[in-house]
């Protein structure tokens, strides 16, 4: 039975296969800590099938299990009949979006995640709590004590701001180290450039230390993720459209980033704008362009690191880089190439962190369940330092060390291969 | 819906959190592995026996059916729960009690997932050998419930084979502790046995006991190819017939491989008719090659067309995850699959593999063939569109014949998914009036009310 007034619904091709088998049970992050079949990828998927076929009402219940979804992908990566619950969860959110636009969502991703100047100013307190020295200050006072837990967690979670965000900082071109081999593209994300920019200034520099003139166009937008996920696809889309054409006139055989997000969304624009007649094609070509950073380094011939790192060192997957792109050898090996380092696996490195871009301030307890069996694991590596190609991840990983108490670094493994090459810092 | 002051008295036992009635939450406990759907009035998640028995008794004083519930992975629709009442789900009591190294014997809840219990007793030295496909989705419970069986039950027995005791809490909130860790224990009726296999319609399981044994230190698994099914079913019958007792001996047909290839690339072969998934295991490393190159002797000799052994971990690992996989794979190729899984005395596979292919010539709908080939287990899956009443209609007559063949040769109805709903128009056929009607008498022994699963294994 169709339903009246409702946006264009997922096809049934996307949930009538499923035979309940219940294999994707086993990985599920969220049902793994609940024991609950409402928050397993079957339990949701069955809920969007009842309520696209018309026996359960749409009501803000069924869609808010669609947002207890951490889009870790496991799902989907699992099922035998080529079901993707994770895709239908966030089309989902689409479809009640679609069906009442939320007030707050449209500010967010249509003003302000559309517009750099915006975003920079709007996160200037986190900035100046670091810059006014006032982190310091509630520090010394033992202030963060005070707060409640879930703010606790919060404060510990932001990194170490940057005075100034990266954008304003790195040129639009930066010369390759020795002779110029290539020309490649560098996407600056919103979290890395805000929250992580030496992060991503160490990446721009191993790049063009290994034989690449690096462009980064300082107009880009968010890629559009969170839009996605909040089920703004159209935000999404428009966002898609403007980094596209940012890069088309930037002249790049590559774009490469170091967000494990970031990647995953820029590979699926030819999949976002699939439907659009002007776009497709410009969007597919642009897709095939895009590798994160340790892709497109193991892809090129590199330099070897002369200073030695004495660490041990472990890896934690960003789900949108392993199962996102299929990216999770090449992370290891470039800690593997630094002298020094003694690289252990995490056991279960590849289950998500419980960050899921925002899971930590809308299912608080969820997401520090998850959390915890994580550190679990780290502490059983014994490592001195984590690396993960994701900034939201390693925002979540340092929230659960400080809440442990170990002393663990956080960093992306691009940091730690820019360090070895400087013999000198 | 259960009224408020029920719905409050239960929360009171479980506490917060431990029942779930918004139509969200039921629709969730509505299904297993099958397509039949039923709504249950509430979802009841316990955390103990003591929970799971005051939880009965209420039920029992309001008349209120109690549907037990494992993952949901059943393919007899038993946890379904077409008369309302409770999903009772024990995936929340999952703590491993016990790893009884001396003795070796695992005491568990129920909510347990077996891969889980696995992976403990590996660490302990042990080895736990039921390994149903849905390992990693089902619970010890449901496991025992149904008596599931495995791939390696070939060489090592199912469930039953390794339970010693149970905790089952009765129809009336009793609680009934059976067995012990003696291997042997003769005193009185074997009431383990008899709640092995009830399918929640006797008590609820809460605890196991269960009996472990060393691990097998040495494996060797082969992929053998065959460019018929007839040559195939030989191979099993000849390798058996010579003495050879593999761990497993799993048999894929055509379409079953496409499908799980198309899905996992893992890169199997495309080419063949039937392929054999045979593993030796065994603590002495020179028996187990020699086990395997008897068994490819034969497989050799009855017109194999290709035969590899895994050379690594990796390799065999690979080889499992393609047989594993197979029974969903298979919803690839349509909305709905019936899977049956008749067994037949080893002489009859070939014979048995036959009839199945007439049926399937017969009426025109897919049937894909695989399953536990060495121990007489198949799994005829039958694709098929649900939405279409005349496949509906089409896919009853050829189950029918399916349990037919079956019967004729000398097998049963079920080997391991049990009789659930999707069975019971059969059960008599099966057992004979005389047993079915001791087994119906049991049933009101021990739930004179009708409050355990109701509805399943018996005709209406
Ligand atoms: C992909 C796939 C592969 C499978 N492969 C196999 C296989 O190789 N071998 C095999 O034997 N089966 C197999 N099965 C069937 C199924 O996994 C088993 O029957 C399993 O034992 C069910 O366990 P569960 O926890 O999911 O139970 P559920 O499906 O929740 O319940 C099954 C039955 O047991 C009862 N029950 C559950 N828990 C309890 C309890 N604690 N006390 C009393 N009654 C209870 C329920 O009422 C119901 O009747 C497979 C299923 C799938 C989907
Ligand atoms: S989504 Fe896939 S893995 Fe999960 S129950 Fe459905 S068919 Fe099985
Ligand atoms: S994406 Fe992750 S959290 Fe969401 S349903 Fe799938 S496995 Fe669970």
């Amino acid at each position: 039975m169709p339903i009246p007034d409702l946006p264009p619904l997922p096809s049934e091709a996307e949930y009538l296969n499923c035979i309940r088998c219940g294999l994707c049970l086993a990985v599920c992050p969220t049902y793994r800590e609940s024991l609950h079949e409402i928050a397993s990828p079957r339990g949701r998927l069955m809920l969007a099938r009842k309520g696209l076929q018309g026996e359960l009402d749409l009501r803000s219940n069924l869609y808010e299990q669609m947002y207890a979804c951490f889009d870790c992908l496991a799902c989907n990566e699992v099922c035998p009949v080529g079901i993707r619950p994770a895709d239908l969860a966030v089309e989902m959110r689409r479809v009640q979006e679609q069906a009442g636009p939320q007030f707050w969502k449209k500010v967010v991703f249509n003003r302000f995640l559309q517009n750099p100047d915006w975003l920079e100013a709007a996160t200037l307190p986190v900035r100046l709590y670091e810059r006014l020295g006032i982190r310091g200050l509630v520090h010394a006072l033992g202030l963060q004590k005070i707060l409640p837990r879930r703010l606790r967690d919060m404060e510990a979670m932001l990194p170490r701001a940057p005075r100034r965000p990266l954008r304003q900082i790195l040129p639009e071109v930066t010369s390759a180290g020795g002779e110029s081999k290539r020309r490649v593209g560098f996407f600056l994300g919103c979290a890395q450039n805000l929250m992580y920019a030496d992060e991503s200034a160490a990446a721009v520099r191993v790049l063009a230390r290994n034989g690449s003139t690096v462009v980064t166009p300082k107009d880009v937008v968010c890629c559009g993720m969170p839009a996605r996920s909040y089920g703004r696809m159209e935000d999404a889309r428009a966002q898609a459209r403007r980094n596209i054409e940012l890069f088309e006139t930037a002249d790049v055989e590559t774009v490469v980033t170091d967000c494990a997000t970031c990647g995953a969304t820029l590979k699926s624009y030819g999949a976002f704008l699939g439907d659009d007649p002007v776009w497709a094609e410009r969007a597919a070509a642009f897709s095939a362009k895009i590798r994160d950073v340790s892709e497109f380094l193991l892809s090129i011939p590199m330099e070897n690191p002369a200073k030695r790192i004495a660490a041990r060192v472990t890896y934690h997957d960003p789900c949108h880089l392993r199962r996102g792109q299929g990216v999770w050898k090449q992370p290891r090996e470039l800690l593997k190439m630094i002298g020094g380092v003694e690289f252990v696996e995490l056991p279960e490195a590849d289950v998500c962190c419980g960050m899921a871009g925002t899971q930590i301030i809308t299912h608080y307890e969820m997401s520090i369940k998850v959390l915890m069996r994580k550190l679990d694991n780290l502490a059983k590596t014994g490592a001195d330092c984590v690396a993960s190609g994701c900034p939201v991840c390693r925002m979540q990983l340092t929230t659960g060390l400080a809440r442990a108490g170990l002393s663990m670094r956080v960093t992306h493994p691009v940091v730690l291969l820019d360090e070895a090459y400087h013999s000198d810092l | 819906m259960l009224d408020k002051k029920i719905l409050s008295q239960l929360e009171s036992i479980t506490g917060r959190g431990g029942v779930c009635s918004s139509p969200e939450d039921l629709v969730v406990y509505g299904y297993d592995g099958t397509f039949e759907e039923g709504t249950p009035d509430a979802v009841v998640l316990p955390r103990s026996t003591e929970d799971v028995s005051r939880i009965v008794k209420l039920a029992a004083a309001e008349r209120i059916p109690v549907v037990p519930r494992g993952m949901g992975s059943g393919l007899a629709a038993g946890s379904v729960p077409f008369r309302g009442g409770i999903a009772l789900t024990l995936t929340r009591m999952n703590r491993i009690l016990e790893i009884d190294q001396a003795n070796a014997v695992a005491r568990v809840e129920a909510g347990v997932v077996t891969a889980d219990l696995q992976a403990a007793v590996e660490k302990a030295g042990l080895y736990y050998p039921p390994d149903p496909s849905s390992q990693r989705h089902s619970t010890i419970g449901g496991n025992v419930a149904c008596n599931a069986g495995g791939p390696h039950c070939l060489k090592y027995g199912v469930t039953g084979d390794y339970v010693l005791g149970l905790t089952a809490v009765l129809a009336d909130g009793r609680v009934l502790r059976t067995g012990s860790k003696c291997i042997k224990d003769v005193v009185g009726y074997d009431l383990k046995a008899l709640f092995t296999g009830s399918e929640g319609t006797l008590g609820i399981i809460t605890e196991a006991l269960l009996r472990l044994i060393a691990t097998p230190k040495f494996f060797r698994t082969a992929l053998v190819e065959f460019d018929s099914m007839d040559g195939a079913a030989r191979a099993v019958y000849a390798v058996l017939a010579a003495g050879v007792v593999p761990a497993s001996l799993e048999l894929m047909d055509e379409t079953a491989i496409a499908c799980v290839e198309e899905g996992l690339h893992l890169g199997l072969p495309l080419d063949v008719a039937a392929t054999l998934l045979i593993e030796t295991d065994g603590g002495d490393e020179a028996a187990v090659a020699r086990e395997i190159e008897t068994a490819a002797e034969i497989c050799r000799r009855e017109g194999a067309l290709r035969l590899k052994v895994a050379a690594n971990e990796a390799e065999r690992a690979a080889l499992w995850k393609a047989r594993r996989s197979v029974s969903p794979a298979l919803g690839r190729k349509a909305p709905n699959k019936l899977g049956e899984d008749i067994t037949v005395p080893r002489e009859k596979i070939p014979e048995a593999m036959r009839r199945v292919k007439a049926i399937r010539e017969k009426y025109g709908l897919p049937i894909v063939l695989y399953g536990h080939a060495g121990d007489g287990n198949l799994h005829p899956n039958i694709l098929f569109d649900k939405r279409d009443p005349e496949q509906w209609k089409t896919v009853e007559k050829m189950v029918a014949e399916e349990f037919e063949a079956a019967l004729e040769l000398e097998g049963t109805l079920s080997g391991e998914h049990g009789v659930g709903a999707l069975k019971r128009a059969y059960l008599e056929k099966a057992l004979g009036p005389v047993s079915t009607e001791i087994q119906k008498r049991i049933k009101q022994a021990l739930d004179p009310l009708n409050i355990l699963n109701p509805g399943k294994i018996f005709p209406e």
